[in-house]
């Protein structure tokens, strides 16, 4: 039974090994890249343009939104890191659609690596919006008494983060690998469709929790100036 | 009953406790979610936007206990050290 990509090893020499979950990084990388930059080769502004390109547009649109909403103003800043994150890992479950594709978010090493660049971002984007001090005063954010936990939440929240996404992905693949040893036909179809689903679902989910996750970090400053500032009538 | 044994009936009775109790908890949780998402849906249908996405990003956080518990799950049905290590003294003896 096989777990995860990590288990589908295509080259070896040595302890170097090209797995399964390397193999379809590279290729999601590819995909995104190379299409992005062949839609954006000729972009137009008048109504006369390449329904790729509106499609384009509909997306980035979509995320600057959603981040606008979450709090985060000037959302051009945040939008490199945040919509990378969703097209990632919407793009890894979409593709389940094609045989032979396994999901690399469905390995550990995926989802901790993308949660270990939440956990750096957070403290980038506080540092580059309030300073190192301002940032670092969001941790004794109530009374002093709470830094201890809010490091500890600080660090549970990566961990959440990067088991949530492992645990969807990979029970999707291993109840589809699953059914289709028992009833080949139909059943797993609504699986794989429910699999498509909750991949959606997640890839929103992790990149709305890595903005409240900044938002958080980053209108700290702001806001306890607002709050120290008397209240005029 | 030897270790092997203990080991195996241990790990598989865990196994489907872990997701049998583990799996309450967030299901109800989350019906009382998504019941108050619905209840103020209809008492503000403006505010529709915020609301389904609170409500998403509260399921995500409410669905991850549960997400823990079949990973232990899997764990011990397809990971277990402790069954990896008596496989091992059982191959050398």
């Amino acid at each position: 039974m096989r777990l995860s990509p990590d288990q589908m090893i295509f080259w070896q020499r040595g302890f170097l090994k090209l797995n399964g979950t390397i193999l379809f990084t590279w290729v999601l990388m590819l995909v995104l890249a190379a299409g992005s930059r062949l839609v954006t080769r000729r972009l137009s502004t008048d109504f006369q343009r390449s329904r790729w390109q509106n499609l384009l547009e509909i997306v980035v649109i979509g995320i600057q939104k959603q981040i606008a909403d979450v709090g985060l103003r000037r959302p051009a800043r945040y939008i490199g890191f945040l919509g990378t994150l969703f097209l990632f890992v919407a793009l890894a479950s979409l593709c389940t659609v094609v045989p032979g594709y396994e999901p690399p978010t469905g390995s550990l090493s995926t989802t901790v690596a993308l949660a270990l660049c939440v956990l750096a971002a957070v403290p980038f984007f506080g540092i580059a919006e309030d300073g190192l001090r301002g940032y670092l005063e969001c941790y004794v954010e109530p009374t002093v008494v709470m830094l201890p936990f809010n490091i500890i939440s600080e660090l549970s929240r990566t961990l959440a983060l990067a088991v949530r996404l492992f645990g969807n992905m990979m029970s999707g693949t291993m109840i589809l690998a699953i059914l289709l040893t028992i009833t080949p036909f139909i059943f797993p179809i609504a699986m794989s469709m429910l699999g498509l689903l909750t991949g959606m679902v997640q890839a929103y989910i992790f990149s709305i929790l890595a903005a409240v996750y900044i938002a958080a970090a980053t209108g700290g400053r702001r806001a306890r100036l607002e709050a120290k500032r008397p209240a005029n009538a | 009953m030897d270790n092997m044994t203990i080991i195996a009936i241990a790990s598989i009775v865990t196994a489907g406790l872990t997701i049998a109790v583990g799996s309450i908890g967030p299901a109800l949780g989350e019906g009382r979610a998504v019941a108050t998402a619905l209840s103020s849906l209809a008492q503000q249908p403006d505010a529709a936007a915020t609301i389904t996405r609170t409500l998403f990003v509260g399921l995500a956080m409410i669905e991850s206990i549960a997400i823990y518990c079949f990973v232990v799950s899997m764990i011990l049905i397809f990971a277990n050290p402790f069954w990896n290590h008596v496989i091992a003294q059982g191959a050398a003896k």
